[in-house]
């Protein structure tokens, strides 16, 4: 019903003639509306979803076991030693924080981009931020020796007067993690509370809409509401700008302010930031590639989505690759023999080989997305996507243990090797995160509906004149 | 809000199938003199906020505020802590060593500012309010889908029961209904 | 708790009728009420049947579980909690019942809270080590050097520092045994009746004593009465790694056995053929390093003492030589002989290609400080080098200057080898009807030619007096548990013949008889006490008057004013003994004592075991050292395991390249493969023993070494050893320091004061501590990182967690060499926490559980860490350790009784770190304060200064302009490690000043330039 020209005034600030559109012509509100809302309500589990909520499931168990032991007999289950004394659990915390500022950046910076194509892929990008912060957050705690006074690094007045030392970069992270997964948390549910509404609404099964009714707070649509709601949505959209800027630049400054060499560089805040960007984009596809397909979403999350997270990685894969030169550069531009040293032993020492598979994971197989074939293409954006996650461990690994195993003084340089709880640790966030994201898809709409709505050529209003 | 209804109405309803006419009808009722009414639609529409008399709100003044004092309570907090309860000689810096503070201020700052715009909004949309008149109209589940409403209030001067009908019925409607309470 | 225990002690004993429950022995202990009811009922609680037997039957089994593997060291002292009995007895400090005199003015009675110091003698090799044990309510937790003691002048070395702990070892022998059955002591001294009155009868013609040398007077008169008794006995005395070589080579210079002393105060150079004179278990070790060091100062210019080494193994006294010749063991002759020549002694010799030309050079140097100069050789080259030294020494006229001669120290110098033959061969006739083997372990230490095993087991009665029931015990008849030296009275003599007397801090743990009270028994004086029998001794002895006076002051002091042994002025009449044969050009192998746990005496003492072993850094293990050219031709690497096979007998163990050892040589250090040394000792490397035979003690030839194909995976501490072009350790030659003396500031500067934007902290005030560390003096010995084990409570964390980086130790000794791995130069550095006045390590933490005190300490505040261990990864030094799990026994009594109660014990998760010894800086301080004023400089020190036997270190007041260390970092030597990243370290060290003969130095460097253009 509604043909080429509309949808051209609609979209015309996004869409270049020849280009995939960001919502497929023939939908209309109650299309829109039932599609999204029936992935919740009606359609049953599936073998797919099955099969993956049971993966997710046994790995958040190995998790469980994992840690029980891990607080049973302390971190020396870990691979870590002295000099190495930090390893994967510091490499998983910051890989997941990473990943964890897709979200945010999508709905708010591209929010106030107007980069409406957002629109309808920045509910479950929040989501995945969301679990990947969390993710991130155990390991400060699983990596502690002592996890059960991990409560000391809170401001709290303790009976002996003590306080937590605000030179120290831990304590940042931990004022600039909690800060950002509670704002993300909310802007999150902000975003979802006329969603929930509009499930309230649909939901045939009264408990199911009791439920919905009480998180939707008894949202009505008013336009007074909406009024604030969308003032309110704006402003958290500019407060988490800059602080999803400032997460990773805060996780950089714990090893930015160190002594160490291989750490202590003033490089690290921004290509940290987009770092994470990068690692987060590829998870965002890593992601959409495959719901789409299982959902038949693909009219909502087109290939321009894609393509666009594509371009977007490929930007940020080269400001990356910059921070790695930077950092060469200076090490032998300085006089500062350590930092040569660390370089050298990077390239050529026992490390060498995740260094220079990390080069290739994130620098040279992504300058594949240039040619247009290989980015507009799902297949390969997943493939890459998956790359650059590999790629993005292999960065953090790289520079946590080769700069610690060898530093200033050659008597104490030593080496580190995960053990097998390091490896259970981890896959263990990996399924936790697997199995919170596929609870998601199933109890929330997992693309924001009013915010397709707004995209649809119907949204306009005409002006009054009209029937003067 | 009001506990005891004037009358035994809460208001009319009219239904609209789309947003230009919710639009026109909020201007010509704001425009016959209507005040206490509310548009209702499933997505946001600028327009008719200020339509419907409603140009302007309150919420980013709350998070101003907010921010500016999440910023100077963690200033205070690290200064107190750090150079007045608890000094303490840290790799030879000085107790007061407000370059490392900004990072927490700027965390605090961002934290109290969100925090407070969002429960700002909810408490002056009045949320969360499971019960609202409105909910008694069986079409009004539309709102969240594809319909828009306009409502005029009871509780309103001009309101009375027939001129009401047949102002809204002027508008052209899909429907009419009584809003009951 | 209970329960656990309760279980363990069912699973040690199975619960069978007769056998004690422990819920039995809590019950009773339960009933037990008021204080020497306690005691008495512990008694008899202990003395009882079923009570030893549970206690001696637990034991085996444990054990068993142990060598069974799997379990770790910490489950096994945990099982070993469940040893009631041991918790019982162990709660009952006992004071010795003979009066015993506190070494400085104190209460004779104890106060709590504050430690006393008593002189006593740790016994290594036979001679006395004097030391001062300090003593926590009775309970000796700490040894230190004698300063009044002319011996050692207040140092010690690894193993007198580390033989605190092997008193409270828990796998000492607890009970007198027959065949492994509990037995009394009574029961023993009976025993002893009817073979003794058989023995009387054919005048003990079969009747043998077997024990290590003895120079205890009181012992030896007492051996003597007995071989009155019985005139056809005889005594055999037998060390490992005894003098048989040095006493040969005195027999062919004087003709009569003499000992050998130094005196390096009056050395300007010194040539050592192999004599390793700075490591610990050297007789005199302690002197030496002391007046060594006092020598090595650069400040006296050419009066500044020259080393040179001609060195087979590498070890810690080679790497302080200006000139380190790698000579292989049985070449060492050949080069003596050549600087013999050089000297216009002996004829001419034929020289190696390898150092041509260096002999010469040496002996023109030694010519030019003829009086001044000193030949030392090493205990295990042939008599014959010993013979050649001596003549030498006579030529260089060093003898009554530098070479003392004295009368022999050991009660009675036999052909150790020669005997122990003579013994076994007479076991095998049948001949040897009863022996007491008496400190001794024959059955794991003798030559493997003898058969040790196979003779003993022919004699009819044999008795075996030791700590453990070892490899020897366990096949006794009798076993009679020893006392340790902590435990005993007694009289032993030091190197240089002092008496040294012993005093027991604390009554025999674990009961016990000394060697003393076993031979009066033996006498057929029933059990009288050492204290009499010592003491009784030395009254016959004395000739002045007022005995009790003098007696009083002996014990005092520790040891009896002038007694050392007389100097005779002997001078080598034999003359230069002739060439032993042709140059053997077979691969040799060396046997040395192990650098810390000696032939094995200490082989189950964790500390030791877990002290990196000077020069290789190696932790729990024995290795195969080689040279790296030679290893790389015979294509076998590091942690290779091979099998050595010395003509026919083989042994295998792990390879170690180690640069600086000879060509075509390896060497091993014995003490190592114990089977029955307790849980610690047991398994760890392989035994060296196997292919040591009878005639070839020292240095064997005709070596093959094979790859089994596998590896030994050795646990190191220090895997670089290589500088890597940094500016760690700052050297110079002599000639470069007076020409320039602020040659350590060239390269690397710290940053000018004030640079900062920050207002520095103001240290003026108060005490301002510091510590300076002389790298031209340290010897490398590690004798302070035992010392910081020990006053530190640091736990044992076993060979997988050294293996894996998480060894303990807040002091560290590092080790770099520099130049070809053929012929390196190398360094010793101590790295103790440097106490950064901008430490980085407090900057990152984020709970502030590492802060400064006003007086400039780091302090590490354990209860508050949390364990995020990122102070250790900003700090330069990483002088940080972690407890990554439970290291510490929080279970095992005897370990809460040794341990220092002013210094907490940390758990799991917490970091912790060198404190500068801080519980020693406040005791001072309280003194001070109590007396209103300052402490004094060296009014105390740390427990690594205290212990060093170099005087290396320094600690002190850096306010106080007059203080040593303050003086010390005054000079120009005086640099901080990683200064220039302005952590501003108190913890200095000076830089090393060599001495190198120029003329030599150039020959070498050229010999290098051409095998690297090779």
């Amino acid at each position: 019903m509604h043909q080429g020209p509309d949808e051209k005034t609609v979209l015309q600030d996004v869409l270049e003639p020849g280009e995939p559109p960001v919502l497929a012509p023939g939908h209309d509100f109650g299309t829109v509306t039932d599609k999204i809302t029936s992935i919740v309500l009606r359609r049953p589990l599936g073998i797919g979803w099955g099969t993956a909520a049971f993966i997710g499931f046994v790995l958040v168990n190995v998790l469980l076991m994992a840690v029980t032991y891990l607080f049973l007999k302390g971190v020396g289950i870990w691979g870590i030693d002295i000099p190495v004394a930090w390893g994967f659990a510091i490499v998983n915390f910051v890989w997941w924080v990473g990943i964890g500022h897709a979200g945010t950046l999508i709905s708010a910076i591209l929010l106030l981009l107007k980069q409406t194509w957002r629109n309808s892929i920045n509910r479950f990008a929040e989501a995945m931020t969301l679990f990947a912060v969390a993710c991130a957050g155990m390991f400060p705690l699983f990596h502690m020796g002592r996890p059960w006074l991990a409560y000391w690094m809170f401001p709290y007045p303790s009976s002996m007067g003590v306080w937590p030392q605000f030179r120290s970069p831990l304590v940042w992270d931990v004022f600039a993690v909690s800060t950002y997964a509670t704002v993300s948390l909310i802007f999150w549910f902000v975003g979802l509370i006329p969603d929930i509404a509009s499930l309230r609404d649909r939901a045939r099964n009264p408990y199911t809409r009791i439920t919905y009714g009480l998180l939707a707070m008894g949202w009505r649509g008013s336009a007074r509401h909406w009024k604030r709601y969308q003032s309110v949505y704006l402003l958290l959209a500019g407060l988490a700008t800059p602080l999803v800027l400032s997460v990773h630049t805060v996780v950089s400054f714990d090893f930015a302010v160190a002594q160490l060499p291989g750490w202590h560089t003033t490089i690290f805040p921004p290509y940290f930031v987009a770092g994470a960007i990068y690692s987060g984009f590829a998870m965002v596809l890593v992601l959409a590639i495959p719901i789409r397909h299982y959902y038949g979403v693909g009219d909502m999350i087109t290939l321009r989505h894609l393509e666009n997270s594509a371009k977007i990685m490929l930007a940020t894969g080269l400001i990356v690759a910059y921070g790695y030169f930077m950092e060469i550069f200076m090490a032998f531009y300085g006089s500062n023999i350590y930092e040569r040293s660390i370089v050298h032993t990077r390239w050529f020492g026992p490390y060498a080989p995740a260094y220079w598979s990390l080069i290739l994971c994130n620098i040279l197989l992504p300058q594949l997305l240039w040619i247009p074939r290989i980015r507009k293409s799902p297949k390969w954006q997943f493939i890459l996507s998956l790359d650059i996650l590999v790629g993005m461990w292999l960065e953090r690994f790289v520079i946590i243990v080769t700069s610690l195993h060898r530093d200033f003084l050659p008597s104490s340089w030593g080496m580190y090797a995960g053990t097998r709880w390091d490896y259970a640790t981890y896959l263990g966030t990996l399924g936790f995160f697997l199995f919170a994201f596929v609870l998601f898809i199933r109890v929330l709409p997992m693309i924001t509906i009013f915010e397709i709505k707004a995209l649809l050529p119907e949204s306009e209003v005409h002006p009054a004149e009209v029937e003067a | 809000m009001k506990q005891t209804p004037v009358s035994p109405v809460y208001g009319l309803m009219a239904e609209f199938s789309d947003a230009s006419s919710l639009l026109h009808a909020s201007e010509k009722a704001y425009a016959a003199g209507y005040r206490q009414m509310d548009a209702y639609s499933p997505y946001p529409i600028e327009e008719i906020a200020d339509a419907i008399g409603f140009p302007k709100t309150r919420v980013p003044l709350i998070v101003l505020v907010g921010g500016i004092m999440g910023g100077l309570s963690a200033f205070a907090l690290q200064y107190w802590i750090s150079a007045i309860s608890y000094p303490e000689v840290i790799a030879g810096r000085p107790y007061n060593s407000w370059p490392a503070f900004v990072i927490p201020c700027f965390e605090l700052t961002i934290l109290f500012a969100s925090l407070s715009g969002v429960f700002g909004m909810l408490a002056l949309n009045g949320l969360p309010m499971p019960y609202h008149p409105v909910f008694n109209v069986e079409r009004f589940t539309g709102a969240s889908r594809d319909k828009f409403f306009l409502c005029i209030e009871a509780a309103d001067p001009l309101f009375d029961r027939v001129d009401a009908e047949k102002f809204l019925a002027s508008l052209s409607p899909d429907f009419i209904t009584e809003v009951p309470h | 708790m209970d329960n656990g225990k309760q279980k363990k002690g069912e699973a040690v004993c199975p619960s069978k009728k007769g056998k004690l429950e422990l819920v039995d022995v809590k019950q009773q202990l339960a009933a037990a009420k008021d204080g020497p009811q306690y005691w008495r009922s512990l008694e008899e609680l202990s003395n009882t049947e079923e009570f030893q037997e549970m206690l001696h039957r637990e034991f085996p089994r444990q054990a068993s579980e142990w060598v069974d593997g799997g379990t770790s060291r910490r489950d096994f002292l945990k099982l070993m909690s469940a040893s009631m009995a041991l918790a019982g007895l162990s709660a009952c400090v006992k004071q010795p019942l003979e009066p015993i005199v506190p070494y400085v003015r104190q209460p004779e009675e104890i106060t709590l809270g504050k430690p006393l110091f008593f002189a006593t003698a740790a016994v290594i090799a036979g001679y006395a080590v004097p030391v001062l044990a300090e003593s926590h309510e009775g309970r000796p937790t700490k040894i230190e050097g004698n300063p009044q003691h002319p011996a050692t002048l207040g140092g010690t070395d690894v193993m007198t520092q580390g033989s605190v702990l092997g008193m409270y070892d828990p796998d000492r022998s607890q009970t007198v045994m027959l065949d492994n059955d509990i037995r009394t002591w009574g029961g023993f001294v009976g025993a002893l009746a009817n073979p003794l009155a058989a023995q009387k009868a054919v005048q003990g013609a079969g009747l043998r004593l077997l024990s290590r040398s003895t120079t205890s007077p009181t012992l030896a008169a007492q051996i003597k009465q007995f071989l009155q008794t019985y005139p056809q006995a005889k005594w055999v005395q037998y060390d490992p790694a005894g003098r048989d070589n040095s006493r040969a080579g005195a027999k062919q210079s004087f003709g009569e056995y003499l000992d050998t002393q130094y005196n390096f105060e009056k050395a300007d150079v010194i040539l050592s053929l192999d004599g390793d004179f700075l490591s610990s278990g050297f007789p005199g070790f302690h002197k030496y390093a002391r007046q060594f060091s006092a020598r090595r100062s650069p400040d006296l210019k050419e009066k500044m003492i020259r080393f040179y080494a001609a060195e087979s193994t590498p070890t810690n006294t080679g790497a302080k030589a200006d000139h380190r010749i790698p000579v292989r063991a049985v070449e060492i002759e050949a080069f003596g002989r050549a600087v013999a020549a050089g000297l216009g002694v002996g004829g001419p010799a034929t020289a190696s290609s390898d150092w041509g030309e260096y002999a010469s050079m040496i002996a023109n140097d030694l010519q030019k400080h003829k009086g001044a100069a000193v030949v030392v050789v090493g205990e295990h080259q042939p008599p014959a080098v010993h013979a050649l030294a001596h003549s030498m020494n006579a030529a260089l006229g060093a003898v009554g200057n530098t070479v003392l001669y004295t009368e022999p120290v050991e009660a009675q110098p036999i052909d150790q080898t020669a005997a122990l033959k003579e013994l076994v061969a007479e076991m095998n006739a049948g001949k040897v009807d009863m022996i007491v083997v008496m400190g001794a372990n024959p059955v794991y230490e003798a030559p493997a030619d003898l058969d040790f095993v196979d003779a003993y087991k022919k004699v009819a009665l044999r008795i075996h007096h030791g700590l453990y029931v070892d490899e020897t015990g366990v096949i006794s008849h009798w076993h009679i548990p020893a006392t340790h030296y902590l435990e005993q009275w007694g009289d032993v003599r030091a190197f240089d013949g002092t008496i040294t007397i012993q005093q027991p801090l604390i009554a025999p743990l674990y009961g016990g008889k000394n060697q003393y009270e076993l031979v009066s028994a033996l006498n057929g004086q029933g059990s009288t006490g050492a204290y009499e029998l010592v003491r009784a001794y030395w009254q016959k002895q004395h000739t002045g008057a007022d005995f009790e006076a003098w007696w009083r002051r002996a014990v005092h002091d520790g040891f009896i004013a002038n007694s050392a042994a007389q100097v005779r002025n002997a001078s080598a009449k034999g003359g230069v003994p002739a060439a032993s044969g042709a140059a053997d050009n077979s691969m040799e192998i060396i046997f040395r004592r192990d650098p810390m746990i000696y032939d094995g005496e200490f082989s189950n003492n964790g500390w030791l075991q877990e002290a990196p072993k000077p020069y290789t850094q190696l932790t729990w293990d024995n290795a195969i050292l080689i040279n790296p050219t030679t290893a790389h031709d015979m294509k076998i690497d590091t942690e290779d395991e091979v099998e050595i096979n010395v003509n026919g007998r083989k042994v295998t163990g792990g390879i170690w390249r180690t640069p600086g050892h000879p060509k075509n040589s390896i060497s091993v250090f014995l003490g190592y493969g114990r089977t029955r040394a307790g849980r610690v000792g047991n398994g760890p490397g392989f035994s060296a023993y196997q292919v040591r035979t009878s005639d070839k003690q020292g240095i064997a030839t005709g070596v093959q070494l094979n790859k089994t194909g596998k590896q030994f995976l050795f646990a190191t501490t220090q895997g670089f050893q290589n500088m890597d072009g940094r500016d760690i350790v700052r050297v110079a030659t002599l000639e470069d320091f007076i020409s320039d003396p602020n040659f350590a500031h060239e390269k690397t500067q710290a940053p000018v004061e004030g640079l900062t934007m920050f207002q520095p902290y103001d240290y003026s005030k108060e005490y301002k501590w510091g510590m300076a560390i002389d790298l031209n003096s340290c010897v490398g010995c590690k004798s302070c990182v035992v010392a910081c084990v020990a006053e530190n409570n640091i736990p044992v964390v076993g060979k997988d967690m050294v293996k894996r980086g998480r060894h303990m130790h807040w002091l560290r000794v590092d080790n770099y060499h520099e130049g070809s791995p053929d012929a390196p130069k190398t360094y010793t550095q101590p790295v103790p926490c440097q106490q950064c006045e901008n430490a980085p390590c407090e900057l990152v933490c984020p709970v502030g559980a590492t802060v400064h005190s006003t007086e400039g300490l780091n302090d590490m505040v354990y209860n508050r860490c949390v364990g995020t261990r990122y102070c250790s990864n900003n700090c330069p030094y990483k002088v940080r350790r972690f407890n990554f799990l439970l290291f510490q026994d929080w279970t095992t009594p005897q370990w809460k009784m040794a341990r220092n109660p002013d210094v907490s014990i940390r758990s799991r998760g917490v970091m912790e770190k060198c404190t500068y010894c801080v519980q020693r800086i406040t005791h001072a301080r309280i003194n001070a304060e109590r007396e209103d004023r300052k402490i004094r400089d060296g009014e105390f020190t740390t427990a690594c200064a205290q212990a060093c036997p170099a005087d290396a270190i320094v600690f002190g007041d850096l306010n106080n302009a007059s203080s040593r260390v303050a003086k010390l970092r005054a000079q120009q030597r005086n640099y901080g490690l990683l200064e220039e990243l302005n952590n501003r370290p108190r913890t200095t060290y000076m830089a090393v000043v060599r001495n190198p003969n120029p003329e030599l130095e150039r020959a070498m460097d050229q010999r290098e330039l051409a095998t690297e253009h090779k």
